[in-house]
Parts: C-alpha cells; sequence; structure tokens
C-alpha cells in the first residue's frame, strides 16, 4: 500500500506543576503509515534535538490492550475511530494541512500530572474496594466443577474486556467512571464465582467511585460511543440493579 | 569454573516436588507477621506472587513502574495457557507436558523444574477459574481447549485472543484484595534502579519515584524480582515499549549469574516493518497458521512486479507461488515451530524473494482457506452449484467467526483488507527464554534474592513452546515460591526488621545518583532513541538475531562497545533539574537503554561461546546440509551462567550440566 507525507498543525496540551496549561502549537511531517503515538515520537524527537521538552504521554503496549495511552483527540477520547485506541490509531485517517487538537482525559479524579499524563490510581482504588472474588491461592475446586453456560462466559467476557483506560470518565460530562465500575460489577456479577459477595462488592465499589469525585451517570451514552473495547451500557443498568438489591435486599448494614 | 548447585532434589522425577514440599523448612504464621518481602514487577508472576504471599501473612511491598500494577505486559498475550488437565481425554498427561517442553526447548532445560510445571499447571486453571477468569465454555459449561504448535494434544485454556488480559486482571483482582487487606503496600511509578546487599545477603531495593524523581531507599528480608524479559534489546519487539532489563540487570551487575542470554524467541508472524519511525512490532496470533499458507513468488520478476504494484498478489497465479513451508516441511508444514517458521522466512528474504516495500515481508494467505470452507457451506446449505462469488462469502464468514478480531487488527494497522489481499508478514523478537540463574527454588546466586516468570532462565530451554509462557509465570507465582521462599525465610525469623537508613542502602543510593547525574551532564547532541534504536536495529538485529555466526559476532562486540561509549559520551537527556528530580520519561528510557548496551555484549558473548545451533540460537557455522540447526550434545549440554565482572573484562562463565535421566536427546525434525 502507498504511503504518503503529510503536514500536520498539532495544538497540544501543555501543562506542568507550576503551569496551569495551554494549549501549543506545532509542525510536524509525518508518514500517513504511522500510527498516531508513532506521529507524537517524531515530534519529540524533532523537539529533542532542538534541545526543547519533548511532550509527555502516557503509552506502552501499543497493540491497544493495556489501557496506558489515552488523548482527547479532536475532543474525542482515543480519536475518530470506533472501538480503536489512541496506540492502534493510524494517520491514514488524517488529511493533509489538518490541524489537529490533543489534550489530556479531564477529570477531578485524574488530576493532570504532566502535559497529557493523568494520575489514573482512582481506578485502582475503586478494584480494591470489591472488585475481586475473596478466594485464596490453593484448595480450589477443578476447574469442570464450576460450570458456566457459554453465553454467560460470553456476557461476562464481554464486561471483563474493559481496559481501564478511563475513556468512559474523559467522555462523560459529569465525568462519571460508572461504565468503568459496572464493568467490574457486572463480570462478577454474571459468574458463579462472583455471586457470594455480589451485594455487598456493588455497594463498596458504588460508594468508593463516589468518594474518588467522579459524578454520576445521566444517561448520555457517551462513554458508550467512546469505549475503545465497545463495553455496553447495559452493564450500568446492571450496578443500578446490584445496588439496589444491595441496599435493599440486606440485612447487612454496609 | 565453580559448579552451581541447582538444588534439584533427589528422586524420582514425578515425587521430586511433592517429597520436597513436604519436607520444606516453613515459617510460622506469628513470625511471617515479622517478615517482609519486596516484590518488583506485577505482571503474572509478579502479581500472582505478591497476592498469595500476602495471603500466607507476610508483609510486601509491591513494585511496578507503570501507572498501575494492571498495566504489565502480561496483559498483551492472546493466545492461552496450557495445562495438562487432559479434559479433552486425548492421551494428555503431566509427564507429556514435561516431555514436549522439554523436547520443544531442544534440550536445554532442566528436567526437575520442567517437571514441576507441568504437575502445578492443572492448579492453575482451578485457580483462575475460581478468581472469575471467564475462560472459553463449551456448550455443556465445561472449559474450552484448543491445540497449539508443537503438540499433538489439545491442552491450550483461553479467553478469546485476550487471555493474558484476563489472566492478569485476575492475579490483579488478588492483589488488589490484598492491598485493601493492607498486606501488601503497593508502590505504583516505582522503577527499581539498584539492589542493596547485607552481609551478602539481598535486603532491598533502590527505586525511583517517577512522578517526584527522587530515589527512595526500601529495606525487606527477601528481594523477587518478577521483571520480565529483554527483548526490547532489538529496539523493535513484540515488547511493550516500556519493558526493560534494567531491574534484572542490577541483580547481575550485584552478584547474580545471567543464563543464556543469547536464548532469544523470533515469533514468525508479526506485522513486518513500515518504516523508520517504526516504534514497535504488533503479532499475529500463532493459531493462524491453522488455517493461513504461507508464500512468496518462485522468482524475482514477479516479485519486482508485486513490489512495483504491477500485480497484485492475490492475481499471482498457483504455479508462480512457492509455499516453501510446505515444500520444505511436508509433515507439518505451515504449523512447523516458531524458530523453524522464522528462519525459513529469513531465507526467502535474503534470496530477495521477500514482498513488501522493504523486501522484508511474506505472504500469509487465506485465500484457500476461504474457498474451502465456502465449498463446505455449499455442501451443508446444500447448494452444489453456488457461484464462485456466494462460495467465497460464505468461507469469509467462517473465517471471520474464527479469526475476525486478529483480521481487524491487521486492517487498523496496515491499512489492507486480509480478507481480499494475503497477510504481509515477518518475523519478530517476542520472548527471550534467557534470563537470571535461578535454582529449584527459584533462588538466584544472591542469598534471599529470587527471580520468577520470563525473567529467570529455567523452564524453557533454548525455544518456548505457545501459551507456555503464561503457565510458567503464574506457576512461579502462585504455586512454586509460596513455598520455595520459605527454604530462606526460615532462616531469617530472628532477623529484626532491616532498616532502610544502613549505610549500604546510602552507598547504593549514590551510587544510582551518580548515574544519574553522569547521564543528565553528558549534555550532548543525540536523543536516547536514536541509540536504542542503533544498538537494536543495526547491531543485534543484523547479527545476533535470527542468526548469528562467529565473525559476525565479533564485529557486533565491537560495535556494541563503540555505540556504548558513544552513549555516555553524546547522549542528550532534557531535564530542568539537575538531580533528575521531576517527572522525566526521557530519563527513564535513558536509565534502561544504559543497561540494555551491558546486556547486550553479554548476548553477544554468550552466542559466541555456544558453538551449537538449538531453538532460538542459530549458528550459521552449525547447520546441517539442508540448512536445520545442529545441536552439539557432547560439549554443550549445559547452563552457561554468566558473573558479571566489571564492564571492561570478559564476564565469568560457570557450567551448570544437564542432566537428562528421562528423556533421550533426539533431533528434532518437522520434515
Amino acid at each position: 500500500m502507498s504511503s504518503e507525507t503529510i503536514k500536520l498543525t498539532l495544538k497540544v496540551w501543555r501543562q506542568t506543576e507550576s503551569d496551569p496549561g495551554r494549549l501549543e502549537d506545532y509542525q510536524v511531517e509525518i508518514n500517513t503509515h504511522m500510527s498516531f503515538l508513532e506521529m507524537l515520537d517524531v515530534l519529540n524527537e524533532q523537539l529533542i534535538s532542538e534541545k526543547k521538552e519533548p511532550v509527555s504521554f502516557s503509552h506502552d503496549c501499543r497493540e491497544g490492550i493495556c489501557g496506558a495511552c489515552s488523548l482527547v483527540i479532536n475532543g474525542r477520547p482515543h480519536g475518530p475511530m470506533q472501538g480503536t485506541t489512541t496506540c492502534q490509531l493510524h494517520m491514514r485517517h488524517f488529511e493533509d494541512g489538518e490541524t489537529i487538537y490533543i489534550e489530556p482525559f479531564r477529570a477531578k479524579a485524574f488530576p493532570v500530572i504532566k502535559d497529557l499524563v493523568v494520575d489514573r490510581s482512582s481506578f485502582d482504588r475503586i478494584i480494591q474496594a470489591g472488585g475481586y472474588v475473596s478466594v485464596n491461592t490453593g484448595g480450589t475446586p477443578d476447574g469442570n466443577a464450576i460450570q458456566i453456560e457459554k453465553d454467560t462466559a460470553r456476557e461476562a467476557f464481554d464486561a471483563a474486556a474493559c481496559i481501564g483506560c478511563g475513556a468512559c470518565v474523559a467522555s462523560c460530562p459529569n465525568a462519571s467512571a460508572m461504565l468503568f465500575t459496572s464493568a467490574k460489577v457486572s463480570h462478577l456479577a454474571l459468574l458463579p464465582q462472583g455471586q457470594v459477595e455480589r451485594r455487598a462488592r456493588a455497594l463498596k465499589m458504588v460508594s468508593r467511585m463516589d468518594e474518588e469525585g467522579f459524578g454520576a451517570c445521566s444517561n448520555v451514552g457517551a462513554c458508550e460511543a467512546e469505549c475503545p473495547k465497545e463495553i455496553s451500557i447495559a452493564n450500568i443498568a446492571r450496578m443500578n440493579r446490584e445496588y439496589i438489591s444491595g441496599v435493599f435486599g440486606s440485612a447487612k448494614k454496609v | 569454573m565453580s559448579k552451581l548447585d541447582n538444588k534439584v532434589p533427589e528422586g524420582p522425577l514425578s515425587e521430586k516436588w511433592t517429597k520436597y514440599r513436604s519436607e520444606m523448612p516453613l515459617v510460622a504464621p506469628n513470625n511471617k507477621r515479622n517478615i517482609e518481602v519486596i516484590v518488583v514487577g506485577t505482571g503474572l508472576a509478579g502479581a500472582s506472587a505478591a497476592a498469595t504471599l500476602g495471603e500466607l501473612g507476610y508483609q510486601v511491598k509491591a513494585f511496578c513502574f507503570h501507572d498501575s500494577p494492571r498495566r504489565a505486559h502480561s496483559i498483551a498475550a492472546q493466545g492461552g495457557i496450557n495445562a495438562a488437565k487432559n479434559y479433552q481425554n486425548d492421551g494428555d498427561s503431566v509427564y507429556r507436558l514435561f516431555y514436549d517442553t522439554i523436547k520443544g526447548g531442544d534440550y536445554r532445560s532442566r528436567e526437575g523444574n520442567v517437571h514441576r510445571l507441568a504437575e502445578v499447571s492443572r492448579d492453575i486453571i482451578d485457580q483462575c477459574v475460581a478468581q472469575g477468569v471467564p475462560f472459553a465454555r463449551e456448550y455443556g459449561g465445561n472449559l474450552a481447549n484448543r491445540s497449539f504448535g508443537g503438540v499433538q494434544v489439545s491442552r491450550t485454556f483461553y479467553a478469546r485472543g485476550q487471555t493474558g488480559q484476563q489472566l492478569l486482571l485476575g492475579a490483579y483482582s488478588a492483589l488488589s484484595r490484598q492491598i485493601s487487606l493492607g498486606s501488601v503496600k503497593m508502590y505504583n511509578r516505582h522503577e527499581m534502579l539498584d539492589l542493596v546487599k547485607v552481609e551478602g545477603k539481598a535486603r532491598g531495593i533502590i527505586a525511583r519515584n517517577l512522578i517526584s524523581g527522587k530515589l527512595e531507599r526500601f529495606a525487606a528480608h527477601s528481594v523477587v524480582l518478577a521483571t520480565g524479559g529483554y527483548g526490547n534489546v532489538y529496539y523493535l519487539s513484540t515488547n511493550a515499549m516500556g519493558s526493560n532489563v534494567t531491574a534484572a540487570w542490577t541483580a547481575h551487575r550485584r552478584g547474580a549469574y545471567f543464563a543464556n542470554p543469547c536464548y532469544c524467541q523470533i515469533h514468525p508472524t508479526c506485522i513486518p516493518v513500515s518504516g523508520d519511525y517504526q516504534s514497535k512490532l504488533t503479532l499475529m496470533s500463532e493459531s493462524l497458521r491453522n488455517d493461513g499458507r504461507v508464500w512468496v513468488p518462485k522468482s524475482h520478476v514477479d516479485v519486482e512486479a508485486i513490489r512495483a504494484g504491477e500485480i497484485k498478489p492475490e492475481e499471482l497465479p498457483e504455479e508462480r507461488r512457492d509455499y516453501y513451508l510446505e515444500r520444505i516441511y511436508p509433515a507439518f508444514g505451515n504449523l512447523v515451530p516458531r524458530d523453524v517458521a522464522s528462519r525459513a522466512a529469513k531465507y526467502v528474504c535474503d534470496e530477495n524473494r521477500g514482498v513488501g516495500s522493504t523486501g522484508l515481508a511474506v505472504y500469509l494467505d487465506f485465500a484457500s482457506a476461504i474457498e474451502r470452507y465456502g465449498h463446505s457451506e455449499a455442501v451443508s446449505k446444500n447448494e452444489p452449484n453456488a457461484s464462485i462469488e456466494k462460495v467465497k462469502e460464505w468461507g469469509t464468514a467462517v473465517v471471520s467467526a474464527k479469526y475476525g478480531n486478529l483480521f481487524e487488527m491487521y486492517e487498523k494497522i496496515t491499512g489492507e483488507n486480509p480478507y481480499k489481499t494475503p497477510m504481509r508478514i515477518f518475523p519478530a523478537v517476542h520472548y527471550t527464554m534467557g534470563g537470571i540463574w535461578v535454582d529449584y527454588n527459584l533462588e538466584t546466586t544472591v542469598p534471599g534474592l529470587f527471580a520468577l516468570g520470563e525473567a529467570n532462565f529455567s523452564d524453557h530451554g533454548a525455544n518456548r513452546l505457545g501459551a507456555s509462557a503464561l503457565m510458567q509465570g503464574l506457576a512461579d507465582g502462585y504455586f512454586v515460591i509460596p513455598y520455595t521462599i520459605g527454604t530462606f525465610l526460615a532462616n531469617e525469623i530472628r532477623t529484626p526488621k532491616i532498616s532502610p537508613d544502613l549505610p549500604e542502602f546510602f552507598e547504593i543510593e549514590n551510587d544510582v545518583r551518580d548515574r544519574i547525574k553522569r547521564l543528565l551532564n553528558v549534555q550532548g547532541s543525540r536523543s536516547v532513541e536514536s541509540f536504542h534504536r542503533e544498538l537494536g536495529v543495526k547491531i543485534m538485529w543484523e547479527y545476533c538475531g535470527m542468526s548469528r555466526n562467529g565473525e559476525g559476532l565479533k564485529i557486533a562486540r565491537d560495535k556494541v562497545r563503540k555505540l556504548r561509549k558513544e552513549f555516555w559520551s553524546n547522549v542528550y537527556v532534557p531535564h530542568t533539574d539537575s538531580d533528575g528530580e521531576e517527572y522525566n520519561p526521557e530519563l527513564e528510557k535513558a536509565l534502561r537503554v544504559a543497561d540494555f548496551f551491558e546486556l547486550a555484549e553479554l548476548m553477544i558473548i554468550d552466542a559466541l561461546d555456544r558453538h551449537e545451533s538449538c531453538g532460538g540460537h542459530f549458528r550459521e557455522e552449525y547447520a546441517t546440509e539442508e540448512g536445520e540447526a545442529q545441536r552439539n550434545d557432547k560439549d554443550y549440554t549445559y547452563v552457561a551462567a554468566w558473573e558479571f565482572n566489571g564492564l571492561e573484562d570478559d564476564p565469568i562463565l560457570h557450567k551448570e550440566e544437564l542432566v537428562f535421566e528421562n528423556v533421550e536427546l533426539k533431533t528434532r525434525s518437522y520434515k
């Protein structure tokens, strides 16, 4: 496939501890086969050669699974392509001469560390609140002793496919983490292994989510539209049911 | 030359682990509370180890350089995890998994360790199911299996093409639970930069807080490294951008022997390099070779015509294509093991028959599969006279159901539709079998320092089989280290809490600080990235990659040394704080690349020492007439464990002879 060189104007968010942040303009000339992050690599090499400070951005696996990459590209988390992380977005989807706005995932619960890098450790704390099955290592029954219907396993997998990137939060006008939290609640609520702690789990995870400063859900649906793993908003409905049955269905005060 | 004691217990192979486990010294619960363990790395091996040690009652400090433990590169493993469950009733057993692993590793691994791995493989599946890992299921609700290369049974458990993700999230959830219970203290965004020994024992680490850039001292009774492999020494690999050797390498500098560094796995089916800007390579799962046929054009005329875009590959007539794997290896065809398939691709590209703009690619073609499946659909739909378009449409649907997500990923990256035109693939560095030398307890040559998962060398010999990396990582973390660490800690119950304010800690901290300052003070004119690319692509891949020869390796060693000198005199690491006490990803990268330089030289030395071809290590001088790998069992049935001896002098070689009491050494043949 033929490749071509295009010129782009980038408006990149720069921010440090002492500087509240602003957009800065850069010009790059790049090959359309590059990924979006390779385009930023080119920019950084350019800046380093001019002895200027490179742009900080999060990334690691560059194959769409680790969830490290983020970026709001032209107003959309992970850019314009459906079901695609920033690292899998390629420059052939941009036009010569285009201006691209690149900003961090913005949310109160995701403070900016530097430039485009944000702190998403609030997600870890939501999982620590109850996103697990309380089993120790060893002494577990044989794998086939717990049988799971194929469709149930599939549905649980669909929820478990969340990569914890935070695009749902960044896309939500309320900066809500409902899609992220509900994906984990659903994954475990659907499986027999998750039944014992089912009610307590929903209550604990939701309350931690609130404490972390995420907003409430007002059914906008942007999270589902922007999720690079296309996690369904139906998980939020399920979490709400879990939460309500947790509040009213449990004799124990949580 | 010292004799390395591998501490494999005496007795029959199948009873070693059971007996040893029952007789091992234990640490009582009241003592565990007072014992601290540092675990570095939170991939499959590290997260499972930290969680399990926490459950047992130890006080664990866990470290990762990522923003969350869930980002470790185990998450990217696609295919699956092996276990000798014999759920398919197809003749699998612990012994068969053991045997396949030994043979697949080209008879360069330790029998005792591999048998233990096969034994505990079954417990791993049970553990993961109990955690809620959503493995693929059959209609009856039982766990599903599939086949992988190099074996004749179906023992691979999987969760779509995201098995690593689901297993890691399982281990991460167990770890998160221990964090919430206070038994594990998690340090995200902390990178281990050195190991601290007190009176010869591993007692702590120096880590850099990647947010503040400040160095921090951490002490414990014991240190466990689970820091992954070193494939990124090649710059381009299927590893994540951050994957590095630094933690393991600093341990090596402090006395841990490094074993078999030249054993690297080159995976045959990756998306090829498309230009100089390329930052990483993406794997296309081995499973594709079940249905894809590998070929290049027979004649150079057609190669040129395809490269020039005058002919489309899908239009080239059958008789002008060379399905070289089917031609050379009729018995296994396109499903030969990874090392064999990779080498064959290199040979045809060396003959200038490679395709794509760089000439470094071969085709993986699904057209036959689409037609074959289409015809069988036509039969089952009772439409034997359906048009070829209809047949292709049905066939495409079948292929899509099997490999849809991989085809989508290919299209996202290349912009080409693999249903219509063959995929272009090329081998890429994927996994490193070499690593820190460990004994049966997974303890290194530094007392109290343990190494798990890809970071150690132990189980895969010279070549790893597909779906065995996940198995080994979790075996080490869930079911081996929780027991074997007791062999060291049982003698430490009277040792009071180690203070990070001992002079040994300050001394090493100063060493690290000096190293950082030296790097920042170079103030040269070349970026870290440009050095890394030159080291990896121009030297290591060229001379110490898919095939090596003595002359080339000597040239490479010289080049590595020269480039390392240039690095330390001409690198430019941007910074605003002269001590590096700030968030600075370029400095992180510089520290890692500095260590890659030292490792690269050791890999070359090891490759030079091994006058034979085995698994991932192919020396051109040691090949059969047909160009196949030729082992030398008489002289090289040993593990090469290297002791660090400064950068100017050669490292010291220690040999661990491999003793095969249960398996007969044979030549692998796939013809």
